[in-house]
């Protein structure tokens, strides 16, 4: 019986020390993964950015795709990304501000906007140069608008 | 022998402190300074952009395109913690009492208008390089601007940032007027610097200071600790940055970095303000940047 206690003593302190490591890696593995989904983001934007600057010559296809592309990204459900203890302050490698966990509502509203500037280059992105360029200003906007509230400046 | 040191001391002591009070009193200018100048509310506007005005003087949680400049964001520094000032066109609470010259001593020489210092959170040591007929032409646009009657909050400083004639000290050591970068500038670079090194205040951010809070300018634009929260403000000297002049006037006016990422915090306003500005002044600051002396 002595013996039973003394194992469940030993099984609570070995857990006690080994869950904030597992912990750790799954919140490393959110932040990786959000990067990951704002690289896809860059990358599409990437497209019809040049295009948009004259940097690249204007393609309607790929236009479309990439638009596509963003409004598919808007749609994906991000909560598994977002853990709780997973900001810059508790985290080195994350520039997300611990005022996102405190305004659900406030990150929503912009990831809505998002969501209405993509849904509109969707509809702009393939109609011409000029079409794509009216339609850029807006998602731009768009992703200041969450940045400049929820984001850690980065030297 | 012992107390005529001592008297000798004190005299010393009064002399040196009838000296700090002169030379830290503050130095507003004169209706001379403005004679003959009449403001152009239109050009206001620009100036009130280029100064990034309303990202701070706006109320708390107010949307970006707010023009009711109520006051109350917070600055947390090592100082202590400064909050915003109403500046609306309320003339109890803001600022629509002031004459234009008021606002010039205010914007320029950092004194208010009974003659007090005010401190280097709101960014005179920047502003003073502005032209005096952009403050009269801002002078003009602040007036058309919306009254609020919320009540400015008094600052909570720490011992001895909280004796407002300390500032005077930090106008002898830091205040002035002169330009950064000097030598040969075109046109173009010297309208950037104007922009860049006055009005658009960029070196309160992305210059690092010395433990009295004065810019170091021996080590210009090469970044700095976040001054008012968590994270780095970059170094954008060209190396560091290592962007074309094209990059940078992109970014000003659509926030989108060569990689497509876009600015996050204070830099997100600054963008939003910087894209108010005709493309032309973009440009110069891109120029301006552009010829900036490396820092590593």
């Amino acid at each position: 019986m002595k013996t039973l206690a003394k194992l469940f003593a030993v099984a609570a302190v070995a857990a006690t020390a080994v869950t904030p490591v597992v912990a750790q890696d799954a919140l490393e593995g959110a932040v990786k993964a959000r990067q990951s989904h704002m690289q896809l983001l860059a990358f599409n934007l990437g497209t019809l950015g040049n295009m948009a600057r004259g940097r690249a010559d204007y393609d309607a296809a790929a236009a479309q795709a990439a638009a596509d592309n963003l409004v598919v990204l808007s749609q994906m459900n991000q909560m598994p990304y977002w853990p709780a203890g997973s900001d810059s302050d508790a985290m080195e490698i994350s520039a997300a501000l611990p005022a996102i966990w405190e305004d659900f509502a406030g990150v929503g509203a912009a990831g809505a906007d998002y969501a209405a500037a993509a849904a509109a280059m969707q509809a702009a992105a393939g109609e011409g140069l000029e079409s794509l360029q009216g339609a850029m200003g807006a998602l731009g906007a768009s992703c200041g608008g969450c940045h400049q509230s929820y984001r850690k400046p980065q030297g | 022998m012992k107390a005529k040191l001592l008297g000798g001391a004190a005299a010393v002591i009064v002399a040196g402190i009838g000296t700090a009070w002169f030379l830290t009193a503050p130095s507003p200018l004169s209706d001379d300074d403005i004679a003959g100048m009449t403001g152009d509310p239109e050009k206001g506007a620009l100036v009130f952009a280029a100064g990034g005005c309303a990202s701070c003087h706006i109320a708390k949680g107010a949307d970006d395109g707010s023009l009711v400049l109520s006051g109350g964001q917070t600055f947390e520094t090592e100082f202590g913690t400064f909050y915003a000032p109403n500046i609306s066109s309320d003339p109890v609470h803001g600022i629509g009492a002031w004459d234009t010259l008021d606002l010039v001593n205010a914007v320029k020489q950092g004194v208010s208008p009974e003659g007090q210092h005010y401190y280097p959170a709101f960014p005179y040591g920047s502003y003073t390089r502005a032209s005096t007929q952009d403050i009269v032409d801002l002078a003009a646009y602040m007036k058309t601007l919306p009254a609020s009657d919320i009540p400015s909050q008094d600052h909570e400083l720490i011992f001895p940032f909280n004796i407002r004639r300390s500032v005077g000290g930090w106008k002898l050591l830091f205040l002035s007027d002169d330009w950064v970068v000097d030598g040969d500038l075109t046109d173009q670079q010297m309208r950037g610097r104007e922009l860049a090194e006055g009005l658009a205040h960029c070196a309160e951010c992305h210059t690092s200071r010395n433990a009295m809070g004065g810019l170091q300018t021996s080590r210009w634009m090469g970044g700095a600790p976040n001054p008012s929260g968590s994270g780095q403000i970059p170094n954008i000297t060209p190396s560091a940055l290592g962007w074309l002049e094209f990059d940078i006037t992109e970014y000003l006016t659509s926030g989108f970095t060569p990689e497509f990422d876009t600015a996050g915090g204070e830099m997100a306003h600054v963008v939003k303000n910087m894209a108010q500005l005709p493309q032309e002044d973009r440009e110069a600051i891109a120029a301006y940047i552009a010829m900036l002396p490396d820092v590593e």
